[in-house]
């Protein structure tokens, strides 16, 4: 028999309040809601809750809340209740660990450990409200050579570029581990900032090639859903070498998410397993890689820029140098905390690097080599706020990649069990009952809302520094200070503590 | 005039709207007080049928038969485009409810007249409170053109 674990979180419905409307009961996927005939009220099971917070938002009454439960085993600093909890899940089960979202223990972060500087009196601060504040960007090489044509003529060199409006894309997010309504939110709200949103490496639905000019395609090693069309319809495309969430493992999307569409999107069959296998199996090096980053150009009659994209690992610099000389145009980096439909809760919670220190070493390290201009930087996993962005462009990147601040905006609660498909914000799903719960019309404008409000904040900070472009503002250290960080930590992040002068 | 429409592909069976229909029309400000413990009586409607919703009230009809079939003239069409009906006219002969092709008319829960949506604009919500509600946009309060009612 399984030993019995006691929910971590309760359902405490105010008993005064509900008027057993059952709009809980109806909304619960998980099926944790019940009316009961007999005595008129509403019963809880809190074993099923996965504390999304959807009766919670929609009762009528605010009668609902989900407690952390205070049930505990005898205190041991060592043997937390998770702890010791998983170790009865695991001697239940036989199974690895699944979880999703990203890593959420209690490591530092480093973002919250930097202070960004505002002019006073010897430098005026601008304000973004009377006079330009540029944060309009491109990616791509900055390294144009001077030509001429035989009539003397310049011509032109530089590599294709990508237009922001916003120094902020959507990270990839697969079409299978999110639903076709997150994806159409995502597109539109992408094409109206003029930024980008990434299929993930799912492929691109039929119904989203419209989007093309906005959508950035992704080749990872599954190469789902990959031919001529799918490259030519997008604005760029990335090779997935790595995903923060889960770094030096592949995917595995459960064949019962695999339904006609997603079947018919990634090109495999429907009901079958798609496995994504931990490398690409033509990659093994650096010539490798460029072969692949070159095939794509190719193909594609290099008008398109070529994104790498890693998980930030322990020797990240070396390897981003690595990529910067493989021809690839932009590199995209993804730190720990970075999200996931699904990965092993251990190589969730302990695999990789913070994103705040592998961009510091990246863009150092690039600079160092002289080669910063073969590339641009894209970092995400686990971006935040307008701050944490205004702080990654100071430490050297061009811009970010946000994915769980996106799907919030769609009303994720981030109750971390996308694996078990059944998100009752209907993000995470492909239960056509459940996808129907996010209207595309609502979500792309709270995801424009949500871009456009940190757009503010960004110009806000910038014009209090004194800086009237995103350029400017790029791997400017100076204007970040370190608080509560060691010796080790502000030199990897290249920045002096707070109060040392310039 | 502006309608309430429904985008049935949206509507999720939530029942919410009806719930927010009978909290406007209890002439409380408090929806536990208005609706704790007693039978509701919306003006809303959701049809559930397996995995198909939608939300029914009146459509407000250019020309409404159950204006024209009233026998005491308690039923009318505003300058508003509304039509209201009127509590103190209406002899609960019921033939409205009958006539209504959406089953939008019902009987008021005292047994002697008949309800139906106003819109809101006879409670205290002054804009269809189930629309403000609605989760998902599966009803919408707006103006439309070209559209036959
Ligand atoms: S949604 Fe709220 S009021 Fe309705 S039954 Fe559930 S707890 Fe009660
Ligand atoms: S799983 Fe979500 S909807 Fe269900 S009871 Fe828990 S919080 Fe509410
Ligand atoms: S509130 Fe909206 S989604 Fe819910 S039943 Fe009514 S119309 Fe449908
Ligand atoms: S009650 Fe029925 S017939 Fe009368 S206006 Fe409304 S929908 Fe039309």
């Amino acid at each position: 028999m399984n030993m019995f674990i006691y929910p971590e979180y309760e359902v405490v419905r105010d008993e005064n309040k509900c008027i057993a409307c059952r709009v809980c009961e109806r909304q619960c996927a998980n099926e944790v809601h019940r009316f009961d005939p007999d005595t008129g009220r509403m019963i809880a099971d809190s074993e099923k809750c996965v504390n999304c917070h959807r009766c919670v938002c929609l009762c009528p009454t605010h009668a609902l809340k989900i407690v952390k439960s205070d049930d505990t085993y005898k205190r041991n600093a060592n043997w937390d209740n998770q702890t010791i909890n998983e170790v009865y899940k695991q001697a239940n089960s036989g199974g690895v660990l699944l979880s999703s979202m990203g890593n959420p223990k209690p490591y530092p972060v480093f973002w919250d450990k930097m202070l960004i500087n505002a002019s006073q009196v010897t430098n005026p601060p601008i304000d973004p409200l009377r006079e330009p504040m540029e944060t309009q960007l491109y990616l791509g090489k900055r390294t144009a050579k001077i030509e001429r044509d035989e009539k003397g003529k310049l011509k032109n060199t530089l590599a294709p570029q990508l237009k922001l409006n916003v120094p902020i894309l959507f990270s990839a997010m697969s079409y299978g581990s999110i639903s076709y309504n997150a994806h159409e939110s995502l597109a539109r709200a992408a094409e109206e900032l003029g930024t980008y949103y990434n299929t993930g490496e799912g492929g691109l639905h039929k119904d989203f090639y419209k989007y093309g000019k906005n959508t950035i395609v992704q080749v990872a090693s599954g190469r789902f859903g990959v031919f001529e069309g799918y490259l030519e319809s997008a604005a760029a495309i990335e090779i997935k070498m790595g995903q923060g969430a889960k770094p030096g493992i592949g995917g595995h999307l459960p064949g019962a998410k695999i339904s006609a569409d997603v079947s018919e999107t990634r090109m495999i069959p429907q009901g079958v397993d798609a496995i994504s296998p931990a490398p690409h199996h033509d990659i093994y090096s650096i010539e490798d890689l460029r072969q692949l980053v070159y095939s794509l150009k190719e193909a594609t009659a290099y008008k398109k820029p070529v994104i790498v994209k890693i998980a930030a690992v322990h020797n990240i610099a070396a390897i981003a140098s690595g990529i910067a000389r493989s021809g690839a145009d932009v590199i995209a980096i993804d730190g720990y905390r970075g999200g996931t439909g699904a990965a092993p809760t251990r190589i969730r919670d302990n695999v990789g690097i913070p994103i705040e220190l592998a961009l510091a070493e990246v863009d150092q390290r690039l600079r160092d080599e002289g080669i910063r201009d073969d590339v641009s930087i894209l970092v995400g996993g686990s971006i935040r706020s307008s701050a944490d962005v205004v702080k990654a462009i100071a430490l050297g990147a061009d811009a970010c990649y946000i994915g769980t601040a996106a799907l919030l905006a769609l009303g994720c609660h981030l109750c971390r069990t996308c694996h078990a498909g059944k998100c009752n914000w209907g993000i995470a799903t492909q239960r056509p009952d459940l996808v129907k719960r996010l209207n595309p019309d609502l979500g792309y404008k709270r995801l424009v809302n949500l871009v456009t409000a940190w757009n503010h904040e960004i110009q806000e900070m910038m014009g209090g520094m004194g800086i009237n472009s995103i350029e400017a503002l790029r791997g400017n250290r100076l204007m970040l200070r370190g608080l509560g960080l060691n010796e080790a930590e502000l030199k990897i992040l290249g920045i002096k503590y707070a109060g040392e002068s310039m | 005039m502006k309608r309430i429409y429904v985008n049935e592909k949206w509507c999720l069976g939530c029942h919410l709207c009806e719930y927010e229909c009978a909290f406007a029309n209890s002439g409380l400000t408090d929806i536990v007080k208005a609706l704790k413990g007693k039978p509701i009586h919306p003006r809303i409607t959701v049809e559930d049928c397996g995995e198909i919703h939608f939300a029914v009230n009146c459509r407000h009809c250019t020309d409404a038969v159950c204006v024209r079939s009233c026998i005491s003239g308690a039923l009318s069409k505003g300058e508003d485009g509304v039509v209201r009906i009127d509590k103190e006219k209406c002899v609960g002969c019921l033939t409205c409810v009958l006539v209504c092709p959406y089953g939008a008319v019902m009987p008021a829960p005292d047994g002697h007249a008949a309800m139906k949506c106003q819109l809101c604009t006879d409670n205290l919500m002054g804009e269809p409170n189930c629309v403000r509600h609605c989760p998902n946009n599966a009803i919408v309060f707006e103006e439309r053109t070209g559209e036959g009612v």
